[in-house]
């Protein structure tokens, strides 16, 4: 009977042995073949040193620029948001009562800035989320295989921004939100930011680190 | 910034001294006429914060300002 089982084993062993051994071929051609895309990779200038030590420098940069929160806020966060300057058209009466209010009231609207995403424009009142605009900085250099580092698109949008807002939004292809931001994860992360806020999170982290 | 690179210091000199400031308007021309923004990060002397300023012209450049950032223009997406 031990026997029996034993040649029956073997004999299912060499009937397998084929169809392991092609499975086994198979998948390390497969491996091959996905290391020698990988390894192409550099060939069209991609190098992940170089890439990282980009966005450190592009960090740093940021960091340079921006204000103490908005840093705090890219760090922890991964955005930053920047008030909308315009300001709703007033009466001449109307102006000299509120201009104080003005200067340090609640913007009516407001911009969340991702890395490499579409500008947000929401109401910080109500958290209504208006509209986003698709803006990138295209390599000018002719190449157009390389981006800017993820804090450089930041800083870029940033800067564009806080000194000349209706040129970059002029720009942008404007659309409904949910084409390329997904609303949900947009609302949280106003949640997340009003908790952040709420907690006066800023430079926490480094705090503990200290 | 360059794409792909980060930041990269294109020159550098003081303004005061006749040929250095040749050099940096040169510099600057080069890269508008290359296409790209240029931007010095400033401070609002009123309420504290900061924030950019975009300047077309050589001569737009605050004299305080310690740098000006080339960054591609932007285009929609």
């Amino acid at each position: 009977m031990l026997l029996a089982l034993l040649v029956l084993a073997l004999i299912a062993a060499t009937l397998a042995a084929p169809v392991v051994a092609r499975a086994v071929s198979g998948r390390a051609r497969s491996f091959g073949e996905g290391s020698g895309r990988e390894r192409a990779a550099p060939g069209i200038g991609y190098d992940p040193g170089r890439e990282r030590r980009a966005e450190q420098r592009a960090r740093q940069l940021l960091r340079s620029c921006v204000n103490d929160e908005e840093w705090g806020m890219y760090r922890d966060l991964g955005f930053i948001r920047v008030d909308g300057k315009k300001r709703p058209e007033r009466r001449a009466t109307d102006r000299a009562d509120t201009s104080r209010q003005d200067a340090a009231g609640p913007a009516p609207y407001a911009y969340l800035v991702y890395p490499h995403k579409p500008i947000l424009a929401y109401v910080p009142e109500s958290g209504q989320l208006l509209s986003e605009y698709c803006v990138e900085f295209p390599d000018l250099t002719g190449a157009g295989a390389t981006r800017l580092p993820a804090s450089d698109d930041v800083l870029a949008k940033w800067m564009a921004l806080t000194s000349d807002e209706s040129r970059v939004i002029g720009r942008a292809n404007m659309h409904l939100v949910g084409r390329q931001l997904d609303p949900s994860r947009v609302r949280r992360d106003l949640w997340r930011l009003s908790e952040w806020e709420r907690r006066g999170n800023h430079g926490s982290i480094e705090a503990r680190r200290a | 910034m360059k794409p792909g690179h980060g930041e990269v210091l294109l020159t550098e000199g003081d303004p005061q001294v006749r040929e250095e400031q040749e050099r940096l308007v040169q510099e600057f021309r080069r890269q508008l006429d290359e296409g790209m923004w240029a931007a010095v990060p400033t401070e609002n002397a009123g309420s504290g914060r900061r924030e950019a300023q975009m300047v077309r012209d050589y001569s737009e450049i605050p004299p305080e300002a310690e740098r000006v950032i080339f960054f591609p223009r932007a285009a929609g997406g």
